[in-house]
Order: C-alpha cells, then sequence, then structure tokens
C-alpha cells in the first residue's frame, strides 16, 4: 500500500512534486512572516525601554502598546 | 467627515488584542483541517478514470487559484473602500493580504504546471486561462513592490490602490476565459450559484476540505501580517512622544 501511495500509478513525481511545493511555500511564508513579526516586536520593546519616564507612562496609557508589550515579554 | 460609524469598530487597538489573540487557534485549526484535508486528497480519494492519480494535484492548485481570485478581489474592494472612506486601515488590511495571495498565485501557477505535463504533455501553455493568471501573478508583484519602493504613505495608498482596481479588471476575464476561448482548460466543473456540479461528491469532499485549510492559512498569514503593520505604526507613534 506504501509503495501505491508513493508511486501514483507513475505519477508519483508530479503529485508529490506538487504538494511539497506548496507545503514549502507554506512553511517559508508562514516562517517569514513570524520572523517580521518578532522582529518588529523586538523594535517596539527597544524604543520603548528607550523612553523617558513621563513618555513612557503616556505610551502605557494605550492599550495597544500595552499588548504588544505583553507578547514581546513572551519573545 | 468621510469616516462612516462603521468604520470606528475597525480600531487598531481593539482589533489587534483580538489577532493577537486569534492567531494560535487559527494556526491549530488550520494543522487540523489541513491534515484531514491531505489524508482525503493522497489517500482516501478515488482516482480519476481518465487522468488516473495525477487528478490529486486538483487538490492544491484549485483551491491556491481560487484563494489567489478571492484575495485579489479583496484588495480591490479595499482598495475602492481606501479610496471613497478615505480609511487608511483598508489600506493597511489589504497590504497584509497581498503576500498570502501573491504565494496562492504562484502556487496555482507552479501546481498548474505540474499538472500540464502529464495532462497536455507540456510544462508550458500561453492559454488564456494560464497566461490571465501569470497577469495576477504580475500584478501581485506589482502591488506588493510599490508597498516596498515608496516612502510617501500617501502616495503608496493611491498606487497600489489604483493597481489593485486596475488588476481587478482581470479576475472576471481569468473566471471567463475558458467559456470566453478554446483553451486547454476544461470549462468550470463547480458553480457556486448552482447545485449542479461536474465532480462526484467522493472528489468534492476532498477539495472543499483543502479549500478551507487554504482559506485557514491565508486567514492565519492575514493575521499576522496586520498584527505586524499595527506594531510598526505604534513604533513611529513612539517615535514622535
Amino acid at each position: 500500500m506504501i509503495n501505491e501511495i508513493i508511486s501514483m500509478n507513475g505519477y508519483g513525481a508530479y503529485v508529490w512534486s506538487a504538494f511539497s511545493f506548496t507545503l514549502i511555500s507554506f512553511t517559508t511564508l508562514y516562517f517569514v512572516t513570524k520572523l517580521h513579526l518578532l522582529k518588529e516586536q523586538k523594535r517596539f520593546a527597544a524604543k520603548f525601554g528607550s523612553l523617558n519616564e513621563d513618555n513612557a507612562r503616556v505610551a502605557r496609557l494605550q492599550s495597544i502598546n500595552r499588548e504588544i508589550l505583553s507578547n514581546t515579554s513572551n519573545i | 467627515m468621510y469616516n462612516l460609524k462603521m468604520f470606528k469598530s475597525f480600531e487598531p487597538n481593539k482589533i489587534f488584542i483580538i489577532i493577537s489573540k486569534a492567531q494560535k487557534y487559527v494556526l491549530f485549526l488550520f494543522v487540523i483541517v489541513l491534515t484531514i484535508g491531505l489524508i482525503e486528497a493522497l489517500i482516501l480519494s478515488p482516482e480519476d478514470y481518465k487522468q488516473s492519480e495525477v487528478v490529486r494535484i486538483m487538490y492544491v492548485h484549485v483551491p491556491a487559484a481560487w484563494i489567489a481570485l478571492g484575495i485579489f478581489s479583496s484588495l480591490a474592494f479595499l482598495s475602492v473602500g481606501s479610496f471613497v472612506f478615505k480609511n487608511k486601515h483598508l489600506s493597511l488590511i489589504a497590504k497584509s493580504l497581498a503576500p498570502s495571495g501573491f504565494v496562492f498565485n504562484i502556487i496555482a501557477l507552479v501546481t498548474g504546471s505540474i499538472w500540464g505535463k502529464p495532462t497536455w504533455g507540456t510544462w508550458w501553455a500561453w492559454d488564456a486561462r494560464i497566461t490571465s493568471m501569470l497577469i495576477l501573478a504580475v500584478f501581485y508583484g506589482m502591488y506588493l513592490l510599490s508597498w516596498r519602493i515608496y516612502e510617501d504613505k500617501e502616495k503608496v495608498i493611491k498606487i497600489t490602490s489604483l493597481i489593485a482596481i486596475l488588476g481587478a479588471t482581470n479576475v472576471p476575464i481569468i473566471k471567463f476565459s475558458v467559456d470566453w476561448w478554446n483553451t486547454l482548460h476544461q470549462p468550470s466543473s463547480i458553480n457556486i450559484l448552482s447545485t449542479n456540479t461536474a465532480i462526484h461528491t467522493s472528489m468534492l469532499v476532498p477539495l472543499g476540505i483543502m479549500t478551507a485549510a487554504f482559506a485557514l492559512f491565508s486567514i492565519l498569514i492575514f493575521l499576522m501580517k496586520y498584527n505586524t503593520e499595527l506594531i510598526k505604526v505604534k513604533n513611529k507613534g513612539l517615535d514622535r512622544l
């Protein structure tokens, strides 16, 4: 049965390469997007860390900033 | 003044919290649906009486093409919306949708080419459907490149919106190319507006599951990309403090 699935009646090279290309594209796109997200989160955390106390307090008032920082702490 | 009340709910603060939490659930659901889809598509579904096992390429080729078209249509609607309502978040949503649409377009072209060799005897033909899909990929490419090239936010929104609206004229050409011209592609087998379909349920089910998996993947990439874009906006906000 395994051999049948691999050979696909002689069309295995076509079928498996089509599915492999799709899954490799998915994996690449996922990790590239994830990498960009982490990079931007780190940049935000670094900028936030360099703020003076007053500006940091103002920035913390926005819920989105607090959310970004809480996600960044998990990196 | 141009903003409608409904767009007030598009507040990034609220959206950010929702999409940050939604990503892991969408990823989990995607992995499950994709696994079921792959088992159905590669093992359980029957072979075609004419094309034999090579028909299984349909389960990645067709959903990829559908979603590439769907995403580009969404880009066009969002671009019109961003013009009419002067809402920059709509162009940000469009920008976040584009990468997965482009990748699906490439997958459709490559898997179509792989499918073409054993069925038509050629990797590539300047067939109406294939050529119009290639043109769509060029529009996707121009759209994504414009976001990278232009620095001026107002300018880039105008240019990318124009590309999306112009490119959308190609969408009906892709859809009806098999009816308007003699092409190597067969006419549409599935019509969402009617119950008549030329595909047997045993093949329609895996096709539906794989389409759902691909749709979930595009949602996942959109959420991650939109998250990134919102953080970029907030990074600029910190610079102004």
